[in-house]
């Protein structure tokens, strides 16, 4: 908000004229879709009441004229902070940040009544604009705040005095005329401005993650990224991509059971110590190999995804002891990275002594039913992990279990309250019940989050995984093979494997679920991947590979700066030269005539400033005796051309011109 | 260069001092707005340009987007703030664009009293380029245009403050077109001088009378018909007798009586004693207005020159000259 002290108000004249009345429509509609681009995170009530704000302002301006009195503005600006600190509970922030910014600008146009006000209200726009990219840069997000950056233009251009006559129409033209001639610019700074290595400050958004797999599961925990459409990552595979079913990208892997939540098992300090130290999982590849390039969206944590089983840890990543994937930084921003990975292998042969206990770890005192079952099976098949996995399988295959996006909350016994009365669920329902069965069984088993699946899309040749392709399943330890991946889930619902969550669920969707629609968008999305590899995904290292084709293998800072610094000349050279080009025009006749008389000067015949064409060339016919006839057969061309003739004609002009041209008179020869 | 007519709202301040001994001292700085002759081509030698204070802002504005892109590593926001940075060099160019090429073609000039403003004509030629949000000021007052077309007039109030020759103050042409974030300018200093007249005393004594009673001197000047003659070239229209010539060979124009100038008011020098001559100029000024505005013939007797009876608009303007031009 705006302190007037007295000095302000002696601004220049123009600066304290009132506002126009397209100028404040302009003014709101800017503030409008600031908004709109905002509404997407900000509480409902907050933005639903800065909307009726405006458009009261709006109407009031429009319809009734004069300014908002101070005693209704004041309690609002004073509100605002109030409410946003009660909404959040701090004024700092990204959100809370966005609120106050959008606030802001709706009490701007409030007080908006000159053109000072909405040249100040059009600068914080466009801070606002850009601030709502931080929550997420994707095309379309770009495009709608590109889009607000129409009417922020054209109210700067509405504030002009003395400009052409208004029409609704026509506004946007200049507007989209001046936007698409800085974008050689923007396009320069865009690729040449160097992108800091680290950041200045605190990246947002580190208190929450809102999307992707966390680092636990409690059944039902992974139900609200099911409906969660949004990409995961996308992967392009070098040769044939793997059948659907062998399309598991592995992820966090969790041991410890406490009866309710199946965690990682250690705290990240502790994991840091262990997978710095210990040693990783042995795997022998046995083929099904396949070499990829994944784009991570951001996930705000550190570990990355890869096919099952990968072999080797891209450049800026390493293996967890479980082969995990873990990224040396948090993830921020998009990114791209190498693998190779086996979907035939053996992983860790021989289990230690440490290990087996952890992969056979149970809470006491929970699900007393389910470990009789599964003692049971233990002594019936003597122990044999191939017969008990199998007798899981079967009980989940027969028994009358059904899968479901959205089940029946389940009691203290989770694993017995789905097993033996609930029957219904999803992935993690499955996951969990099945390997707490086989570690009551006596098999060493755990628990593996990931997705699996995804969406092909045929036009990109790539592989869409979304976070509803979200997924978890087991991994059973069988002497002598290993590690062996086991989805309970298929058992129940084959079709998950094969179609994905939504579509395994078969009800209740939402109508933007639809089945066409979500084709629709599937085949949209690589659009979407176009703009994260052109625009979003550039980072420090596309750009040190930008100079290549100068010689310039690793581009630092200055060699950037200096290119952007070159780009940037030329550009203004350009520009300036074409600002400062006029159209010559200078019409044909004149033109031959000042040629003749270049050429009669170079014989020392200049033509006097006070001269007509008729004194000037009967002065050069007595001079040049030798050329009088053609010098005074010019003379008669150019007189009937420019006196005698009525109106254009081309056919003349084009006559003293051919004339003039074959005119080429010589020194007479003394 | 002369001393110049400073702006009227007391601007004689430390700077103007300032600025008036750099442009004595370094007249490369004033070379272009030093008088010259019309017309005068606005081109690059004579555009100045430089951010505007809301420029300065919006820069400022830009800066902190785009560390906040930079920090965030997020390249769409960083993509918008280069956008918003190309625009703003296109708004440069575009206000530079708006002035380049501008002709002032020719000055009208009125004349008007000391003490009221004085409406000049500036005739600007667009060159072909529509120029909207034109500003023109420094001459003491101010006004907005937008140039379309080669012969475009513009009406300057140019503030006086004494009798006599006033040279044509120089004039600031500027515009913030399109954005309002730069600011071009350019000064126009036509070498024309305009006619102040005196300002007229508010009330005095009347001028003096020759003494003959005015009802007399209305009949004897009443411009009855004294007769017909033939037309000669130069006769104006309405003078022809119509109907009369149709009756006759040629055209007749009906005489008038040539106005009786041995009983012209005198308006004399001498009349007004006693008074400094401002002032008595001032009276005299008054005692032209009051004759010119009866309509009755009046002579003008200043020292060193008369002015011979007549009345009308042109010899209404001789006489308001001489004055303004007394020494």
């Amino acid at each position: 908000m705006k302190l007037r002290w007295p000095g302000r108000r002696t601004a220049a004249a123009g600066e304290r004229r009132r506002l126009g009345r397209q100028a404040f429509d302009l003014l709101a509609l800017t503030m409008a879709m600031v908004l709109v681009v905002h509404a997407g995170h900000l509480p409902g009530w907050l933005s639903g009441s800065l909307a009726v704000l405006l458009a009261a302002r709006w109407y009031q301006r429009r319809y009734r004229g004069g300014r908002v009195p101070l005693w209704l503005r004041l309690p609002l600006t004073l509100g605002l902070p109030v409410a946003v600190i009660a909404q959040y509970g701090t004024l700092f922030g990204q959100e809370p940040g966005s609120a106050l910014v959008t606030g802001m600008l709706v009490l701007k146009l409030l007080e908006a009544e000159h053109s000072r006000d909405a040249r100040t209200g059009v600068a914080f726009a466009c801070f606002g604009l850009m601030s709502a990219l931080l929550f997420g840069q994707g095309m379309l997000a770009t495009q709608i705040v590109g889009l607000g950056l129409i009417p922020a233009i054209a109210t700067l251009n509405a504030l002009e005095p003395a400009r052409p006559p208004w029409r609704w129409r026509n506004a946007p033209g200049p507007v989209l005329r001046m936007l698409a001639l800085a974008l050689p610019l923007a396009l320069l700074g865009f690729f040449f401005i160097p992108r800091l290595s680290a950041p200045l400050w605190g990246a947002p958004g580190d208190a929450t993650a809102r999307t992707g797999i966390s680092a636990s599961m409690s059944p039902g925990d992974i139900g609200q990224l099911l409906i969660d459409d949004s990409p995961a990552f996308r992967v392009s595979f070098d040769g044939h991509r793997p059948p659907r079913v062998e399309r598991y990208f592995r992820g966090p892997v969790l041991w410890h059971f406490d009866g309710r939540t199946w965690t990682r098992g250690h705290t990240s300090a502790q994991h840091r110590a262990r997978s710095r130290s210990s040693r990783i999982e042995p795997l022998t590849p046995m083929g099904g190999f396949h070499d990829y390039q994944i784009t991570l969206q951001p996930t705000r944590r550190h570990w990355m995804f890869a096919l099952d089983m990968p072999v080797s840890p891209p450049a800026d990543g390493h293996f967890t002891p479980a082969r995990t994937l873990l990224h040396g930084k948090r993830i921020d921003t998009i990114l791209s990275y190498r693998m190779r990975s086996s979907t035939r292998y053996v992983l860790e042969p021989t289990l230690d002594a440490t290990t087996r206990e952890r992969a056979l770890q149970l809470p006491a005192g929970f699900d007393p039913r389910a470990r009789v079952l599964a003692e049971q099976w233990q002594r019936q098949f003597h122990g044999d992990p191939k017969s008990i996995v199998d007798a899981a399988l079967r009980l989940f295959h027969q028994g009358g279990f059904g899968y479901t996006l959205a089940p029946p909350p389940l009691g203290r016994n989770s694993v017995d309250d789905f097993l033996f009365s609930t029957r219904e669920g999803f992935c993690e329902h499955y996951a969990s019940a099945f390997t707490f069965l086989m570690r009551a069984a006596g098999v060493p088993a755990r628990v593996v989050t990931g997705y699996q699946g995804g969406y092909w899309n045929t036009m990109g040749a790539y592989l869409l995984i979304r976070q509803s392709d979200a997924h978890a399943w087991s991994e059973v330890w069988v002497k002598g093979r290993g590690w062996i991946r086991v989805d309970p889930t298929a058992a129940v619902q084959p079709a998950r494997v094969d179609i994905g969550a939504m579509a395994a669920a078969g009800a209740s969707r939402e109508w933007y679920q639809a089945a066409w629609l979500q084709n629709l968008r599937n085949r949209w999305d690589i659009v979407n991947r176009w703009w994260n590899q052109a625009v979003t995904g550039f980072d420090a290292l596309r750009q040190r590979g930008l100079l290549k084709p100068f010689g310039i293998r690793h581009a630092g800072a200055r060699q950037l700066g200096l290119a952007f610094a070159i780009g940037l000349s030329l550009l203004l050279v350009i520009a300036a030269s074409l600002a400062l080009w006029r159209r010559p025009h200078v019409d044909p006749a004149r033109r031959a005539m000042q040629r003749l008389e270049r050429r009669l000067a170079r014989l020392g015949i200049v033509r006097e400033r006070s001269e007509g064409p008729r004194n000037y060339l009967m002065r050069a016919a007595d001079e040049l005796q030798h050329e009088r006839a053609a010098l005074l057969a010019l003379l008669d061309a150019y007189l009937h051309l420019r006196y005698a003739s009525e109106g254009e004609e081309t056919e003349s002009v084009r006559n003293f011109v051919r004339q003039v041209r074959e005119f080429r008179p010589r020194r007479a020869v003394q | 260069m002369k001393p110049r007519q400073e702006e009227p709202a007391a601007r004689t301040t430390m700077a103007s001092r300032l600025h008036r001994r750099l442009e004595r001292r370094l007249p490369a700085l004033t070379r272009h707005k030093s008088p010259e002759s019309l017309p005068v081509t606005l081109s690059r030698r004579r555009i100045y340009i430089l951010p505007t204070r809301f420029g300065l802002g919006f820069a400022a504005v830009l800066g902190v987007m785009l560390v906040g892109a930079l920090n965030y590593a997020n390249n769409a926001a960083l993509l918008l703030t280069c956008l918003l940075g190309g625009i703003g060099i296109h708004a440069m160019l575009g206000a530079f664009r708006n002035l380049d090429g501008l002709v002032a073609g020719a000055l009208h000039g009125d004349s008007a009293f000391a003490g009221e403003s004085l409406r000049v004509r500036l005739i600007l030629d667009a060159a072909g380029r529509e120029r909207p949000g034109l500003r023109l000021d420094g001459y003491g007052g101010a006004t907005v245009t937008r140039v379309e077309t080669a012969e475009h007039g513009v009406d300057l109030h140019v503030p006086t403050l004494q009798r006599g020759w006033m040279p044509m103050p120089r004039i600031r042409i500027h515009t913030t077109w399109p954005l309002g974030l730069f600011r071009a300018w350019s000064w126009i200093h036509p070498d024309h001088a305009l006619l102040v007249y005196p300002a007229a005393e508010a009330s005095g004594p009347p001028a003096r009378d020759q003494g003959m009673d005015p009802q007399m001197r209305l009949a004897l000047d009443g411009d009855e018909p004294a007769g017909f003659r033939e037309y000669r070239a130069g006769d104006p229209v309405h003078r022809i007798a119509w109907k009369l010539s149709a009756r006759h060979r040629d055209l007749l124009v009906s005489e008038r009586d040539r106005p009786d100038t041995r009983n012209a008011r005198i308006l004399d020098w001498e009349h007004a004693p006693g008074l400094a001559p401002e002032q008595r100029i001032a009276r005299l000024a008054r005692w032209v207005n009051e004759a010119h505005a009866s309509g009755q013939p009046w002579t003008l007797q200043l020292p060193g020159q008369v002015l011979e009876p007549a009345s009308g608009n042109e010899h209404y303007h001789r006489c308001m000259t001489a004055l303004a031009e007394l020494p």
